[in-house]
């Protein structure tokens, strides 16, 4: 159990926007640049690579021209799976929202019990740690059984797969709170609802928000392999579809589309995480 | 016996610790009158910290009884508020909000809003830190964040303020400027006070009688020594002062001949008060 690593996701260096050009041509220079000659170096290889007229897979300028009009047009709607990529992207998302608030308000109880109860610890661990390590995938078949409807045994995958990080954190969060604060809420004599809100819930922020982004990733992973084998609108299945219909430039895409919305999903709970553990880090 | 404002009657400790049972103190019997200044000092480990923490009612002792104008103790509460030697202020709570947490709960129904906002500003200014209300723990220094602990405690108008080698993290120079404040604030309000320490400058500088334990396990109170110096104190003026030499002289000799520390004092410390991972590890 290492309290180390608590503070080194949260607080970054932020850059307060002073005078502001040249603070922001260093910034550019500094955390733009970079990334981008990257960027650029790996397009130019892959172009290169695959610009021959055997290779199996299209380079990024057939990719540009097959896909173009998915990217300027994200919000058609022809009927039935046949959507833009924004409304693909929002049904994966919605089924995403349902399951990992789910598994926010679950997780953090849970955890918050097992922290706070020898008891549940010892009885409930051996459980929370044998189910963690079930691929997420697993669980679809016997959710299908049980829901007998594809939405319902989505989100069931979500929230089944982003739980266990949010429980063992959260619960590490909980037993990790100093006993210096505990003993200043018993002279105070905070009752449980005080405790919970002023002492616990911002004593182990920094821990849960860690927990938060796990799990958020986590579930961004697998909704895409969910949608795949339920089908409907999404852009799992977007990919399966695509790739059944041998639109190996619609699978590029997609797959740029995923990735960036995870990293925006991933940044979302950081900022969260940030704004709300301000200050809660030791001093 | 009840006659005593508070009296701690027979208190005896034992730990048990990986299976083998310490007897950390033995057959404690302390009367304190209204208004004292009680110092305990003792070597690292001997147990005066289990002493204090027992009066606080944070730790329940093995047998024996503490009784504080005529009730038993046995929780704490806001009438005996201790000050820790870590100040344990709530990191994520401001100034004000550290002290008004305590001031809220403890006045909830003898005040009104206005009053306890009135009283959280008059004791922060009574240890000089009106200045850095909205101020966050992190952003002032040890000896601000001390005066900050000492605020909230004093807030709860405890009928016994429980000092836990309150200046042992500080250095020489504030420290010394601490004692003078904790002197002058005692002199206006006539505070009972307890505290431990292991210096035996700021004990006899401050106190009107020296508990002094002896070494571990099984401590117990070895001599009790009568502080008789006017008081307002002042520091320069006692270096001079013959009685003050004496008392000094006397609580050296007996800790550094009578009870003389020949053990390992980690050791020692290890074995008289289970540290956290000791606790935990039982747990």
């Amino acid at each position: 159990m290492t309290t180390s690593t608590r503070t080194e996701t949260f607080h970054k260096p932020t850059f307060n926007a002073g005078p502001a050009l040249i603070r922001l041509r260093d910034t550019l220079v500094k955390n733009v640049l970079p990334p981008a000659v990257i960027l650029a170096l790996l397009l130019g290889i892959w172009e290169m690579l695959c610009s021959s007229p055997t290779a199996a897979l299209p380079p990024p300028s057939q990719v540009l021209s097959d896909t173009w009009e998915l990217i300027v047009n994200p919000f058609y709607d022809y009927g039935g799976n046949d959507k833009g990529m924004g409304w693909q992207i929002l049904a994966s998302l919605e089924r995403v929202a349902y399951g990992y608030l789910l598994a926010v308000v679950v997780g953090i109880s849970l955890g918050v019990l097992v922290g706070q109860s020898t008891w549940a610890l010892r009885g409930l661990d051996p459980v929370f740690q044998v189910l963690r390590t079930v691929p997420p995938l697993a669980w679809l078949p016997i959710s299908l059984a049980g829901f007998q409807d594809s939405t319902p045994s989505a989100i069931f995958v979500i929230f089944i797969t982003a739980i266990w990080p949010i429980i063992i954190n959260t619960s590490v969060g909980v037993r990790n709170i100093p006993e210096d604060y505990r003993n200043v809420a018993r002279v105070i004599r905070l009752n449980g609802a005080e405790y919970f809100t002023r002492i616990m819930l911002p004593a182990a922020a920094p821990y849960i928000f860690s927990g938060l982004r796990i799990g958020v990733g986590l579930s961004w992973l697998a909704i895409v392999a969910a949608e795949m084998l339920i089908g409907g609108v999404g852009i799992g299945f977007f990919i399966w579809d695509a790739w059944n219909a041998s639109m190996l430039s619609d699978i590029v895409l997609a797959l740029v589309y995923v990735g960036i919305v995870g990293f925006f999903l991933d940044r979302i709970v950081a900022f969260i995480g940030n704004c709300v553990t301000r200050g809660t880090t030791q001093s | 016996m009840a006659t005593h404002y508070l009296s701690v009657e027979q208190v005896e400790m034992t730990f048990a610790t990986k299976g083998a049972t310490t007897n950390v103190l033995k057959d404690i019997n302390l009367a304190v009158e209204r208004g004292e200044y009680i110092s305990i000092i003792g070597h690292s480990g001997c147990g005066k910290s289990t002493l204090l923490n027992i009066i606080a009612g944070l730790t329940e002792s093995t047998s024996g009884a503490v009784i504080l104008d005529g009730k038993e103790v046995n929780a704490p509460g806001p009438d005996r508020s201790v000050v820790f030697q870590n100040h344990s202020l709530l990191p994520w709570l401001t100034v004000y909000e550290n002290v008004s947490l305590a001031v809220n709960k403890t006045f909830s129904r003898s005040k009104s809003k206005a009053e306890r906002h009135e009283w959280v500003l008059k004791n922060l200014d009574m240890v000089g830190m009106s200045h850095a209300l909205s101020k966050r723990p992190a952003e002032i220094s040890g000896g601000m964040k001390q005066r900050v602990g000492i605020a909230r405690a004093i807030s709860m108008e405890p009928k016994v303020l429980l000092l836990d080698e309150p200046f042992g993290a500080l250095d020489a120079l504030t420290r010394a400027h601490l004692q003078e404040e904790v002197m002058r604030i005692q002199d206006e309000l006539g505070n009972t006070v307890i505290m431990i320490t292991h210096d035996v400058d700021e004990a006899v500088l401050l106190s009107d009688r020296i508990v002094m334990l002896t070494n571990g396990p099984s401590a117990r109170i070895g001599e009790i020594l009568d502080i008789d110096l006017p008081r307002p104190r002042n520091r320069i003026e006692l270096a001079d002062n013959p009685n003050y030499n004496h008392y000094r002289q006397e609580v050296l000799r007996f800790l550094y001949e009578k009870q003389r520390k020949v053990e390992n004092l980690a050791e020692r410390r290890e074995k008289a008060v289970p540290t956290n991972a000791a606790k935990k590890a039982r747990a």
